[in-house]
C-alpha cells in the first residue's frame, strides 16, 4: 500500500474526505482522476488552500491538504492558526520533504521549525511518520479524528518492524535498556535504529523510543525513559528551539524534575546535499549519533571538561 | 420596491445606525466603518439573504461572511432588529460575560465565522461555495470585504482562485468608504480602477451607490451576474454615513464617546442638531 492508495481508499468510503493541493501532486498523482470534484488543486496558494479547507470543514467536510512542508507551516500559518486553529476544524495537513529530506533544496524549503509552529497552535495535533508503514498505518485515524492534524510526511521505505498499534498518545518502544533513553521521531528513527545497534556493540543498553506523534505525547513512556536511564537524548531533524528537545524540558520543568539530557539538533539551517552526505557532515549520520552519546557518557564520568573539549570531541 | 418596503428599510437602517452609537458609547467601536455597511447589510438580510432567524444551521441557508470584521455593530445591529438576538444582549457589549466584542465570533447564533484578521474570509467563503457547489445546492455565499482590506495579497490569491474555480455562486460586496484605519485609500495603496482589477482576474463586476436601496434591489436582484463567474459589487459608502460631524473622517476611525456624546449623536442622527465632539479617536490598530 502506497500514501496515494491508502487515501484513495479511505476517500472512496468517506465521501466529507476533499483532497487539496497548492499544486504539490508528487504524492497524490492518480488522485484527480479517482475523486474527480473532490480533488481541488488551487494553485500555489496556500493560504487561500488553508482558508478553504477551513469553510469546505464548516459544511462538513475532511480536508486533507498538501504542500511543501516549509510552506504550508509558514507561509500559510496565519490562515492554519486563525481559521482552522481557533475554529478547531478537522483539517489535516500533509507536509511533504520536512526536515532533512529536503536535501537539496537550500533553506528556503528546510522545515525544521515545523514542529515548534504546528505545536504553537492550541489543540493541534503532530504525527510524524517514522516510514510509509507507520504513514499509512496512522492515516485512517488521523482523517478520522475530530482535530486538526500536522502530519510530518515520510514514505520512505521502513528500516525496522512496527508491532504497536496506531494510537495517537502511545509511543512505541523499539528496543528496553537502562544507559540511554534514545527518544525520536520521524526520519530520524532510521538513524537512532543503526546507532543503538553500534552503542549496544560497545556494551551500551539503549532504550528506543519511536513518539510518533508530538502532541498528544506519550509522557508516560518519555518519564519512564527518562526516570529509568542514565542518560536521555533527544533526536530531531529540527531546531533545537521549540522540537522535542523543548517539550521534554516543558515535561519535566512541569514536574520539578530535572535530568541529564543530551539534545542531538539543528541549531542552524543545514548545507543542502545528497541526504545521507547531509546526515554524514551535519553529524547525524548514525555513526556520529553514537560517538556523540558515548562522548557525553564518558563526559559524565569527567565533568571537569571545558565547553570547547566537549565541542570537539562531540564533533569529531 | 413599494415606498413601504423602502421606509421599511431605512427606518431598520435608522434603528441599527442607533445601537452602533449606543455601543460606541459602551467601550467604543469601529463607529465609521460599521455606519459605512450598515445599509448593505439592512438590504441583504430583509431582502438578499435565504436566512431567517430560525433556520441560522440550515444547510441550504445563504452564507454572510462579514470579513471585515471591525464593523460587527452593524451585523449586531441588524441582529437585533430582525429577532436574530434580543435587542437587550446589546447593553452587554464588551461585557466579560457576554461574547459581543469589538469582531465577530462564532459563538454569537447567526455569524457564520470569527474575523478581525483581514484578508481571510474570501477563502473561508470559497470553501464553503465550494462544498454548496459539490452537493449542487443553490445557496449562495456572500463575503463582505472593506475596501482597506484589499491590500491584503490573499484577497487576490483568493480572487485568482475564485475566478478559476469559476465559482458564480459566491458574491463579493465591497464596502468602498475610501476609507482604511488612518487615511483614504487612494493616498495609501491607491485601489482605483477597482473594477478592471476584478475583471482581469476573472470577476464579473458591479458598481452602486452603497447607501441606495433601489439600486441594490437592482444589481443584488441579477445574482448570479453572470454563469461561471464569480461576482463583486463594488458599493460606494461614506464612512460615518448618517453622522455629518464625523462622516468621512480620518480621525473618527475608532472611538469611545463619552455618555453625553451619544446623546447629541443619536440627536445628530434623527436631524435635530449636529453633535459637537471632543473624544479623540484612539489608535487601536
Amino acid at each position: 500500500m502506497t500514501y496515494e492508495s491508502t487515501l484513495r481508499s479511505i476517500a472512496a468510503t468517506d465521501e466529507r474526505v476533499i483532497v487539496m493541493t497548492a499544486e504539490n501532486r508528487a504524492a497524490i498523482r492518480a488522485l484527480p482522476d479517482v475523486l474527480g470534484e473532490r480533488f481541488i488543486d488551487v494553485g500555489i496558494c496556500e493560504q487561500t488552500m488553508l482558508g478553504a479547507a477551513a469553510g469546505l470543514a464548516l459544511r462538513g467536510r475532511i480536508p486533507v491538504v498538501h504542500a511543501l512542508a516549509a510552506f504550508l507551516t509558514m507561509r500559510a500559518f496565519e490562515f492554519t492558526r486563525t481559521d482552522v486553529g481557533i475554529a478547531h476544524l478537522p483539517v489535516k495537513l500533509i507536509g511533504a520533504v520536512p526536515g532533512f529530506l529536503s536535501d537539496g533544496n537550500g533553506p528556503t524549503h528546510q522545515a525544521i521549525e515545523d514542529i515548534a509552529i504546528m505545536r504553537g497552535i492550541p489543540g493541534m495535533h503532530i504525527f510524524c511518520p517514522a516510514d510509509a508503514e507507520e504513514l499509512n498505518a496512522f492515516l485512517p485515524v488521523i482523517i478520522h479524528s475530530q482535530a486538526p492534524w500536522y502530519v510530518r510526511f515520510n514514505a520512505l521505505a521502513p528500516v525496522v518492524s512496527h508491532t504497536e498499534a496506531p494510537v495517537p498518545g502511545k509511543a512505541e518502544i523499539l528496543s528496553e535498556g537502562y544507559d540511554v533513553a534514545l527518544l525520536t521521531y520521524g526520519f530520524m528513527l532510521r538513524e537512532a535504529h543503526r546507532a543503538r545497534e553500534l552503542l549496544e556493540g560497545q556494551g551500551v543498553s539503549v532504550r528506543l523510543v519511536n513518539l510518533r506523534t508530538l502532541v498528544p505525547l506519550d509522557t508516560e513512556a518519555v518519564l519512564s525513559a527518562v526516570l529509568e536511564c542514565s542518560l536521555t537524548v533527544t533526536l530531531e531533524d529540527h531546531f533545537q528551539t521549540g522540537g522535542l528537545y523543548s517539550i521534554l524540558a516543558e515535561l519535566l520543568l512541569g514536574r520539578g524534575m530535572g535530568a541529564d539530557v543530551l539534545p542531538i539538533a539543528l541549531t542552524h539551517w543545514f548545507s543542502p546535499g545528497r541526504l545521507e552526505h547531509v546526515l554524514d557532515t551535519e553529524g547525524f549520520s548514525a555513526v556520529h549519533i553514537a560517538h556523540r552519546i558515548l562522548r557525553q557518557l564518558e563526559g559524565n564520568s569527567t565533568p571537569m571538561q571545558t565547553e570547547s573539549e566537549y565541542l570537539f570531541k562531540t564533533y569529531l | 420596491m413599494t415606498d413601504i418596503e423602502h421606509r421599511s428599510l431605512a427606518d431598520t437602517a435608522t434603528r441599527v445606525r442607533e445601537h452602533i452609537i449606543r455601543m460606541s458609547g459602551n467601550g467604543g467601536c469601529f463607529i465609521g466603518a460599521s455606519l459605512s455597511c450598515t445599509d448593505l447589510i439592512v438590504y441583504l438580510y430583509k431582502h438578499v439573504l435565504n436566512i431567517s432567524p430560525d433556520r441560522v444551521v440550515d444547510p441550504d441557508r445563504d452564507y454572510f461572511l462579514l470579513s471585515k470584521g471591525h464593523d460587527v455593530p452593524a451585523l449586531y445591529g441588524v441582529f437585533a432588529e430582525l429577532g436574530y438576538m434580543d435587542s437587550a444582549r446589546l447593553s452587554n457589549h464588551l461585557h466579560p460575560q457576554d461574547v459581543l466584542y469589538w469582531h465577530p465570533n462564532r459563538e454569537v447564533p447567526g455569524i457564520e465565522f470569527h474575523s478581525g484578521s483581514l484578508g481571510h474570509l474570501l477563502s473561508v467563503g470559497i470553501g464553503v461555495a465550494l462544498d454548496i457547489r459539490l452537493r449542487k445546492g443553490s445557496n449562495r455565499v456572500f463575503v463582505m470585504l472593506g475596501d482597506g482590506e484589499l491590500n491584503e495579497g490573499s484577497i487576490w490569491e483568493a480572487a485568482l482562485v475564485a475566478g478559476a474555480q469559476k465559482l458564480d455562486n459566491l458574491i463579493v460586496v465591497i464596502d468602498r468608504n475610501a476609507f482604511q484605519a488612518n487615511l483614504r485609500t487612494e493616498d495609501l495603496l491607491p485601489l482605483e480602477p477597482l473594477e478592471d482589477k476584478f475583471e482581469a482576474f476573472g470577476w464579473s463586476v458591479r458598481r452602486i451607490d452603497g447607501h441606495c436601496f433601489s439600486e441594490m434591489e437592482e444589481v443584488f436582484g441579477t445574482v448570479p451576474f453572470e454563469p461561471g463567474r464569480p461576482g463583486v459589487i463594488i458599493a460606494d459608502t461614506v464612512r460615518g454615513k448618517g453622522l455629518p460631524s464625523i462622516e468621512a473622517r480620518a480621525d473618527r476611525w475608532f472611538v469611545n464617546f463619552k455618555p453625553e456624546e451619544v446623546d447629541m449623536l443619536l440627536d445628530e442622527l434623527h436631524g435635530i442638531q449636529r453633535a459637537e465632539l471632543s473624544s479623540e479617536a484612539l489608535h487601536v490598530r
